[in-house]
């Protein structure tokens, strides 16, 4: 009988390889899936992975979306990696992402048209204190109240949505919108557009925030006494506690933090790509940002590599359905195949396959 | 203000707008007993609605449907299970993977059926019962499904409390490792509660699509999923709790809905966001005694459980 058997150490080889096994499986049962809406799976990887740097036609016009894709996922995982290791569920990264962006953008809007390279570094940091501040919300209610960081920061992103529908209807419409739901166009003034540094792969000053923000958490992580304490939390809450990590800052830096980068992140999508705030400007980053966490072990370098895949599954995708005529939602579908594969063969990091007889 | 609105037709409403939850936060209890926490219940829910309303749709029969749903829900649910029970998985992220899963499978399955109008559902007519006034239009004629939902609360009552299945899937969910040195198979009692949960949640989407709505729209359960979560907590554990958990938050809903359609002077907006404040509100008053919590939530809760022997 097939059985695991717990290695006496965890397996660095496995830790390292588990991934690219999990993107094989993806593959394969995402090929099975393609095959059965029909559609030829070998043609249909090759457009996804390839024809976005490859094909002569579609590739040069799929490539501005690269990092425009890849960025923000990787802004928002870096920050969710941190509390995940520390076992503190913060899912609710979609919310700090609408509220980050509405605050940095009600500033904006507030100093509208201002001149001056002051502006948009403004609205970067109050973007990222909105983030901060809406994931306060579920930090204070768990250290005071002992109340679920998942349901409560989950919950905050319906309230989000909400929150943004009456802004775009209300206090942040643009006036000269003809009635429509949306903000004044942030774009429309350079003091409050991110500046766009190479246009073919869509790379944004966003682009060099988020390399700077995860290397600066790499050394939080790696070096600092801090990073210890959050991985020590996860790893035994109770032994944390004894060695004199106080479980209160922990909640309230990795949710803080995360919900800070989630909110800056907001903040450079209406200022860059998206332009401005309308109600469907939030395409679920906050939750395929969870996608990357885990598909980068929740270590810095893994999730730049991850937010770069799965980039791609995005632009591969848009492709796929205008070469293929693939339906939307399987990309999404392709997505979910990828977490579970990842979290499937997460087991042989710390267990091998062995063949044991029968214990009678 | 409330003038135009009737309070009897508020009530109906009420009930029919709890049941979608009250099945799917059922379920979730019985899943949660068993020591397993299953963060998948809004895409079981949705694979659900879809599948419920497909199978409706093509049988032209909506109890057929309901079947169905509850096998989506519960295939569903066993992706979960096997990768949680066998494959040791972190139930949190698995539990989340499973709804962004659901979410998108539902909307790749459900593409064929936007637009479609499904079989009406049966409904209970009593003569004379189901024609008297207020009494009759709120405990007398609803759909049989709303029945079916409040039965099925006293069933599992009944099976965790007077049982001897109960109690071995009750004492599974406090100490696995107790239950496995008695002889019980741990992961098999599991992956039967978890199908169970599947079941039940597939069933409240198909409530949505069937008999709610009813239609199919992607996205239709919006947050109902997570909300079902929310009420086994307020539930303390408890099943009779969960109906009035879920019908707390029913009237909230219908109450806000009904605010909207009369007009008030507030945008549709906040009170769209309504459930969601108060179902936080309600989550941190019910933590907040932590003694208390941590005796009525099943001690196993989310521990991954591993035979060495």
């Amino acid at each position: 009988m097939l059985r695991l058997e717990r290695r006496r150490q965890s397996s660095r080889i496995m830790f390292w390889t588990t991934p690219l096994i999990a993107v094989a499986l993806t593959l394969i049962i995402g090929g099975i899936l393609f095959a059965i809406l029909g559609v030829n799976p070998f043609a249909a990887m090759k457009i996804i992975f390839l024809d976005p740097f490859f094909h002569e036609t579609y590739g040069p016009y799929s490539r501005t979306q690269f990092l425009v894709k890849a960025v923000p996922l990787i802004l928002i995982a870096t920050g969710l990696s941190v509390g995940f290791r520390a076992g503190i569920w913060n899912i609710g990264a979609e919310g700090q992402f609408v509220m980050g962006a509405i605050a940095g953008a009600a500033v904006g809007l507030a100093l509208y048209p201002a001149e001056g390279w002051w502006v948009l570094p403004l609205m970067a940091i109050v973007g990222a204190l909105g983030g901060f501040l809406w994931a306060m919300i579920p930090a204070i209610l768990k250290i005071k109240f002992n109340a679920n960081e998942i349901l409560v920061s989950l919950m905050l992103v319906y309230v989000s949505y909400n929150f943004l529908a009456a802004m775009v209807t209300g206090p942040l419409k643009n006036p000269d919108g003809f009635g429509f739901p949306d903000s004044r166009n942030f774009t429309d003034v350079e003091a409050t557009t991110l500046p766009l540094l190479y246009e073919p792969l869509g790379l944004y000053t966003s682009g060099v925030v988020a390399l700077i923000i995860v290397i600066a958490a790499y050394i939080l992580m790696e070096k600092h006494l801090l990073g210890f304490q959050v991985k020590v939390t996860g790893q035994s809450p109770r032994a944390a506690k004894f060695s004199g990590v106080k479980p209160a800052l922990i909640i309230a830096m990795c949710l803080g933090l995360s919900g800070a980068l989630a909110g800056l992140a907001g903040l450079f999508e209406v200022t860059g790509p998206a332009g401005k705030l309308t109600t469907n400007f939030p395409v679920g980053y906050g939750f395929t940002a969870i996608i990357v966490a885990f598909l980068g072990r929740l270590h810095p370098i893994g999730i730049i590599i991850a937010g770069l895949l799965m980039a791609l599954t995005y632009i591969g995708g848009e492709l796929a359905q205008l070469v293929l005529n693939l339906p939307a939602p399987a990309i999404q579908v392709f997505q979910g195949i990828m977490l579970f594969s990842i979290l499937a063969v997460e087991v042989f990091i710390n267990y091998r396959l062995v063949w044991k007889k029968e214990a009678v | 203000m409330f003038g135009d609105l009737s309070l009897v037709s508020l009530i109906v409403s009420l009930m029919i707008a709890s049941t979608p939850i009250l099945f799917a936060a059922t379920g979730e209890l019985v899943v949660e007993k068993a020591g397993v926490l299953n963060l998948g219940v809004e895409g079981m829910m949705l694979i659900g609605a879809i599948s419920g309303f497909a199978v409706a749709v093509s049988t032209g029969n909506p109890i057929v449907g309901f079947l169905g749903a509850a096998a989506g829900g519960a295939i569903a649910a066993l992706i979960f299970g096997v990768l949680t029970q066998y494959l040791l998985s972190n139930q949190v992220a698995t539990g989340l993977a499973l709804t962004l899963f659901g979410t998108g499978v539902s909307a790749l399955m459900g593409q064929p059926y936007n637009g479609l109008k499904p079989p009406p559902s049966p409904r209970l007519d009593i003569p004379v019962l189901s024609d008297l006034p207020v009494v009759g239009p709120i405990l007398f004629s609803h759909d049989i499904m709303l029945y079916v939902s409040l039965l099925l609360v006293a069933a599992v009552w009944y099976f965790l409390y007077r049982t001897r299945g109960g109690l071995i899937l009750r004492a599974v969910g406090e100490d696995h490792n107790a239950a496995h040195s008695l002889g019980y198979n741990v992961i098999l009692i599991r992956l039967g509660a978890i199908a169970f949960g599947g079941a039940c949640a597939g069933v409240g989407g198909a409530y949505l699509s069937l008999i709610r709505v009813p239609q199919w729209t992607q996205d239709m359960t919006a947050g109902v999923g997570w909300i079902a979560l929310a009420i086994v907590v307020f539930a303390s554990w408890k099943p009779y709790r969960v109906i009035l958990g879920a019908y707390l938050f029913g009237g909230v809903t219908v109450l806000q809905l009904n605010l909207q359609a009369l007009g008030v002077n507030i945008s549709a907006a906040y009170l769209s966001m309504t459930p969601f404040i108060v179902t936080i509100v309600v989550l941190v008053i019910m933590s907040a005694n932590r003694r208390k919590t941590s005796l009525n939530a099943p001690a196993m809760l989310g521990r991954i459980f591993h035979a060495s022997h």
